[in-house]
């Protein structure tokens, strides 16, 4: 606790000081690669003969998602507050990545923590980790997930709490974490708002996103959340389906509970132990969602679907055959929910999907899916 | 008063320190856990913290983790640990402390757990991940029910916490020994005594340490200083490695009457 008060001391001062927004906005134009296109993806509006859609292509950030923005973020401000070891969570590997790509920059000691189900579907991640000089940890408690990798960061932090800044990859975890992610990752939001007025001369009629934890969601989200013609969709992972309880939908088939400091929709049992949760996307299983997009649902604001494995896969090949881009299965999910979406929404209407990462990391899960070797 | 306050009165008056031993519900299963309370108060224990198993237990090391996944396997859940807590105070009036993850608690309902805690003849509550900033809610049902509601305080709180957590906690304050997760430690900090001397101006509750204390020369040493000793792993390691119910219950009940023996000793030079 003395170490969250010490946090959001030091984030608020410097998301007032011109100085750090000076070298932010520096480092995701000049490391991160930003800003990135929002891509009218015109063979895909055609084959779903609907509404006009768009991609945000967070892909396209070096390292390959939308995590960098948060993770040059958090570095510059563990700089600041003289850390010299960073420690992070990571589920798909890819805000491993990110943490471990910055620590390096830095030349800072990084430690990752990644459950053991996760490395064994994330192997080129683990190595990517490796090779950037991170060690990875891996946990072998619990699920052998992603929320065991965040028990275990927490542990690491309370023990080494002096020295050490945790940064997490997702708007979860105790406050200041929620706020914080989502306003370094509210670049994506902004960035979109000002290319879509550019391109079709109004704001866009709906923003897709999948959700996990949430940080790519709020990201794109946050900007618009009041312009009430806005339409909000998050797509969460409804694994085999949300009927066999093999998912990781916490808003559709969670209830209210505490999971890692905050208050959210957590997948939990009738006793309040938190259940495992399943999704083909090791980035989407998480048993909690951010708590802010918790109260955006309370609100009616945001409105949530879910996308299967099974749809997710499919949404995969989908976009690779008519855009020539391979998403991450995090970011197919929301490509899915577009899929049943777009259709049914007006020619004269726009959607802007969050296409957050790129499939690389995910070729070997793919394969092994539809029974190809590779 | 209640029982942990009545406890801590008459220690005090001998000029002994209290053992507080922890024990996880339900590991590994509630009939064994009922013969270990038993062996642990005729052992000499002052007063148990019983550790409500709970699937993400972050403030744990590896030794409690086990023991929750082992209390877990066959659906251990809060209204069963309660009927433990009732059955045990059928034949015992040592103070119990109910420690635990906030989530289970809430999920209950706090004031529901509350009232049930009360009724069973529970005396106290530890949520390990409520900061006293957040526990207006909770706090307010332990008053209701007379419970005391415990709070930690550790090497990094600051003078404000220190003070907030003497104003809000009731029953001792639970010392956490060392920055970090449960578990036996080699050796425990230096500087404790002073740690504790310093939380001590700011409360007239008594102060109980925790985290890290294995063998009774550490027991020992913390009973010269401290008002009462929490141990916890280096117990449940013993539980879990002695076969059988009854065997997990003795183990238990002479390594308790082991660290008391110790503590007793310091007691009594300081008498002398």
């Amino acid at each position: 606790m003395p170490a969250l008060t010490e946090l959001e001391r030091a984030y608020a001062q410097a998301r007032r000081d011109s100085s750090f927004r000076k070298e932010l906005q520096r480092d995701l134009h000049q490391y991160a690669g930003r800003e990135t296109p929002l891509y009218f993806a015109e063979r895909l509006t055609k084959a779903l003969g609907g509404s006009r859609i768009y991609l945000k292509r967070e892909d396209l950030c070096h390292t390959g998602a939308h995590k960098i923005n948060n993770t040059i973020g958090q570095i510059l401000l563990a700089r600041r507050m003289g850390k010299k070891r960073i420690i992070a969570e990571t589920g798909a590997g890819q805000h491993g990545v990110a943490t471990a790509t910055v620590a390096a920059r830095f030349g800072l000691e990084c430690e990752i923590y990644m459950g053991k189900e996760d490395v064994a579907r994330q192997s080129l991640n683990v190595f990517r980790m490796k090779l950037l000089g991170a060690t990875v940890r891996v946990v072998e408690s619990g699920s052998q997930t992603l929320k065991d990798a965040m028990n275990e960061a927490l542990r690491d932090w309370v023990t080494n709490v002096r020295n050490t800044y945790y940064l997490i990859g997702s708007v979860a975890g105790p406050h200041p974490y929620p706020l914080m992610v989502r306003d370094f990752q509210s670049v994506i939001g902004r960035e979109a708002r000002r290319q879509i007025l550019k391109a079709e001369g109004r704001l866009p009629d709906c923003l897709v996103a999948c959700v996990g934890g949430g940080s790519n969601c709020m990201g794109l989200f946050y900007p618009f959340v009041r312009e009430p013609k806005v339409k909000m969709l998050g797509v969460e992972a409804a694994g085999r389906g949300l009927r066999t309880g093999q998912h990781a939908a916490s808003i559709l088939g969670g209830e209210v509970g505490v999971l890692h400091g905050s208050k959210s929709y957590v997948l939990q049992d009738r006793s309040g132990q938190i259940r495992q949760t399943h999704s083909i996307a090791a980035g989407l299983d998480y048993p909690g969602v951010g708590p802010e997009l918790s109260y955006l649902r309370d609100r009616g604001r945001v409105q949530f679907v879910s996308a299967t494995d099974d749809e997710a896969i499919d949404a995969i090949k989908f976009l690779a055959e008519t855009e020539g881009i391979i998403p991450a299965l995090e970011s197919a999910h929301a490509i899915a929910a577009v899929k049943g979406l777009a259709p049914r929404l007006a020619k004269n209407r726009s959607v802007i999907i969050n296409l957050s990462g790129r499939g690389d990391k995910d070729m070997i899960t793919v394969g092994d899916y539809l029974g190809v070797g590779i | 008063m209640n029982r942990i306050g009545i406890k801590f009165a008459e220690l005090k008056k001998r000029g002994e320190a209290a053992l507080i031993p922890f024990v996880t519900a339900g590991d590994p299963d509630l009939a064994t856990t009922l013969k270990i309370l038993q062996a642990l108060e005729a052992g000499g224990a002052d007063c148990i913290e019983l550790g409500i198993p709970f699937s993400d237990p972050t403030a744990d090391g590896p030794v409690i983790q086990r023991s929750s996944e082992r209390a877990l396997k066959d659906g251990l859940s809060l209204p069963r640990v309660l009927r433990l807590v009732r059955k045990f105070r059928q034949t015992s009036q040592i103070p119990i402390v109910l420690f635990g993850y906030f989530n289970p608690f809430f999920r209950y309902g706090l004031r529901e757990f509350c009232r049930a805690a009360a009724r069973v003849g529970a005396d106290g509550i530890l949520c390990v991940d409520l900061p006293p900033e957040e526990s207006a809610e909770l706090k307010r049902w332990t008053d209701a029910e007379g419970l005391d509601l415990v709070f930690l305080l550790s090497p990094t709180s600051g003078p404000n916490r220190v003070r907030l957590v003497a104003k809000k906690g009731r029953g001792f304050i639970y010392y956490v020994s060392v920055t970090g997760v449960t578990g036996a430690r080699r050796a425990l900090a230096d500087d404790l005594r002073a740690q504790v001397a310093r939380v001590r101006q700011a409360t007239s509750l008594p102060i109980g340490v925790g985290f890290g204390i294995s063998t009774p020369k550490q027991a020992a040493w913390i009973a010269s200083f401290a008002d009462a000793a929490v141990v916890g792993s280096a117990l449940v390691e013993r539980i879990e490695k002695a076969k059988g119910s009854a065997e997990k219950a003795r183990r238990a009940g002479a390594f308790v009457s082991e660290l008391k023996r110790a503590m007793e000793q310091v007691a009594r030079k300081k008498k002398s």
